[in-house]
């Protein structure tokens, strides 16, 4: 009898297996944050440096990929530590660990993309009191595994990086006529076509990334409650 | 026992001293090519101010064989080493901390770019002022007859962007090319940038150039800042000047000499 018991208990272990590499679950994890639970327009995180970094396409990407890789890095870090650290300190802990990570990747920056880096100045420092990475750590990666953080670092990540990267693109497009540099409307003939001032300041950041939360919540049908 | 106080303050020493470690390393590890990117970065702003800078030139083969680098002082006389000896570099002068610094203390550098044959083609000077939010910089190149703007390069570090900002367009910048800081009896009259744009280049003489509309203030400081530094860089223009004319009178002499040398020649060949 006890024999069988344990048994049925080996072959119910047996029959769990690992979880799929991406599961449903863990797909969800990644695209959740692009699009129903994004960070910018539906948590509404972030947005400082979303209006500072977004008049050209390029300092934009690299400044995308500067959070990409700090979300990441960080949760990783902090769920791999997350039974160890003690409670009491655990803020002051993430803090340290982001802060760590971002003067890495200033310090990178600085060495091998020097204009980009002097044209981010402080807003890669900034990164470090991003919501959206202090926020991921908290809510995900002080409770879940490694690997799942970093799914989870990679969807808030990318859904920052998206969304900036749209408000860059129509930032620059309309400001200076030109989309990484390249100067579109001269190229398709339209030599006279007026650059917005506007868009050039922050006020033009601020009303494309509402245009966008319109035009996404409209779809997603998102109410704040 | 992850809550004892103890194992608190062993876990933040810990960590701080591991962090800690890694930003030192990396610090240390990244120090030459930062060194390296800045370098190149300055060389590539001081030579933009004379010639386009393609994306792909190598800026370090062109910097070697074209400019030829000095610091002068306010009275115009080159500096070799500071006072305790150690060698001044042009390059590595930075021109903020020289700033503050008041004039008759401060090291002046010079980049003279040279063309093919080795002769000065044209003199970068630094410049350096406080826009209307804060500090702007930038580089003049004028050409070897020191009276007429061959190029500029401003920066800034906190103007508005789209008005005063507008002092690092080309198009902005482009506007002083072929202006003159000296009046035809030799005073230093600078150039002002002026109220109010027109849009329209041919209504200013020599010495003034279109402005910039919403971005008088910054224009000020960019007025300010020329003014200032070519009064600084007077002595030694003064002192290139007699230079160049005793040059040209010497090579006035060896001219003739060759001359005379040419004809003993072909009278010698036609015999």
């Amino acid at each position: 009898m006890s024999a069988q018991v344990s048994e049925t208990q080996d072959i119910q272990v047996a029959k769990k297996p690992a979880e799929e590499l991406f599961s449903k679950r863990r797909r969800k994890l990644i695209s959740d944050p692009l699009n129903d639970d994004n960070p910018i327009t539906v948590q509404v995180l972030g947005i400082c440096s979303a209006l500072a970094v977004t008049s050209q396409m390029y300092p934009t990407t690299i400044m995308a990929m500067a959070v990409v890789v700090v979300v990441v890095m960080s949760n990783l870090t902090i769920s791999a530590m997350r039974n160890i650290i003690p409670n009491r300190i655990r803020i002051i802990v993430q803090l340290a660990i982001v802060a760590s990570l971002v003067i890495l990747v200033d310090q990178v920056l600085k060495a091998y993309a020097y204009d980009v880096s002097r044209e981010l100045s402080v807003f890669v420092g900034l990164i470090i009191t991003n919501c959206i990475v202090m926020g991921r750590l908290e809510a995900f990666a002080m409770g879940n595994k490694p690997y799942d953080s970093i799914l989870d670092g990679l969807g808030s990540g990318f859904g920052y990086a998206w969304i900036i990267l749209a408000v860059a693109f129509f930032r620059e497009l309309f400001g200076a006529g030109a989309i990484y540099g390249f100067e579109v409307f001269n190229a398709i003939g339209l030599e006279n076509f007026p650059n917005n001032g506007l868009m050039v300041t922050p006020v033009g950041a601020f009303l494309i990334l509402g245009l966008i939360i319109w035009v996404q919540r409209s779809k997603t049908g998102y109410v704040e409650k | 026992m992850r809550q004892s106080n103890a194992y608190v303050i062993g876990f933040a020493a810990v960590l701080t001293v591991v962090l800690g470690g890694l930003l030192a390393l990396a610090a240390v590890g990244l120090r030459e090519p930062q060194q390296k990117a800045v370098k190149l970065d300055t060389r590539t702003k001081i030579l933009s101010a004379v010639m386009e800078i393609q994306e792909g030139d190598d800026v370090n083969r062109i910097w070697e064989e074209r400019i030829n680098s000095l610091v002068v002082d306010i009275d115009g006389d080159v500096v070799g080493e500071l006072d305790n000896g150690t060698a001044v570099i042009a390059e590595q002068i930075d021109v903020g901390k020289e700033f503050k610094k008041p004039a008759q203390d401060r090291l002046f550098p010079v980049f003279q770019f040279m063309n093919e044959q080795g002769q000065v083609d044209s003199y970068i000077i630094p410049v350096y002022g406080n826009g209307l939010w804060d500090r702007i910089w930038g580089f003049v190149a004028l050409e070897k007859d020191l009276v007429t703007i061959r190029g500029v390069r401003f920066d800034h570090k906190g103007e508005t962007p789209g008005l005063g900002a507008r002092i690092t367009d080309g198009e902005v910048q482009d506007r002083y090319i072929g202006k003159k800081i000296y009046s035809n009896v030799g005073e230093l009259v600078s150039i002002q940038m002026v109220k109010s744009e027109a849009g329209d280049p041919s209504i200013y003489d020599e010495y003034h150039v279109d402005g910039m509309s919403g971005a008088t203030m910054t224009a000020n400081g960019v007025n300010d800042m020329l003014l200032k530094y070519f009064k600084y860089y007077s002595s030694y223009f003064k002192t290139i000047e007699t230079a160049d004319k005793e040059a040209i009178e010497e090579g006035e002499q060896i001219e003739e000499i060759e001359e005379s040398e040419t004809q003993l020649i072909d009278e010698q060949a036609n015999q």
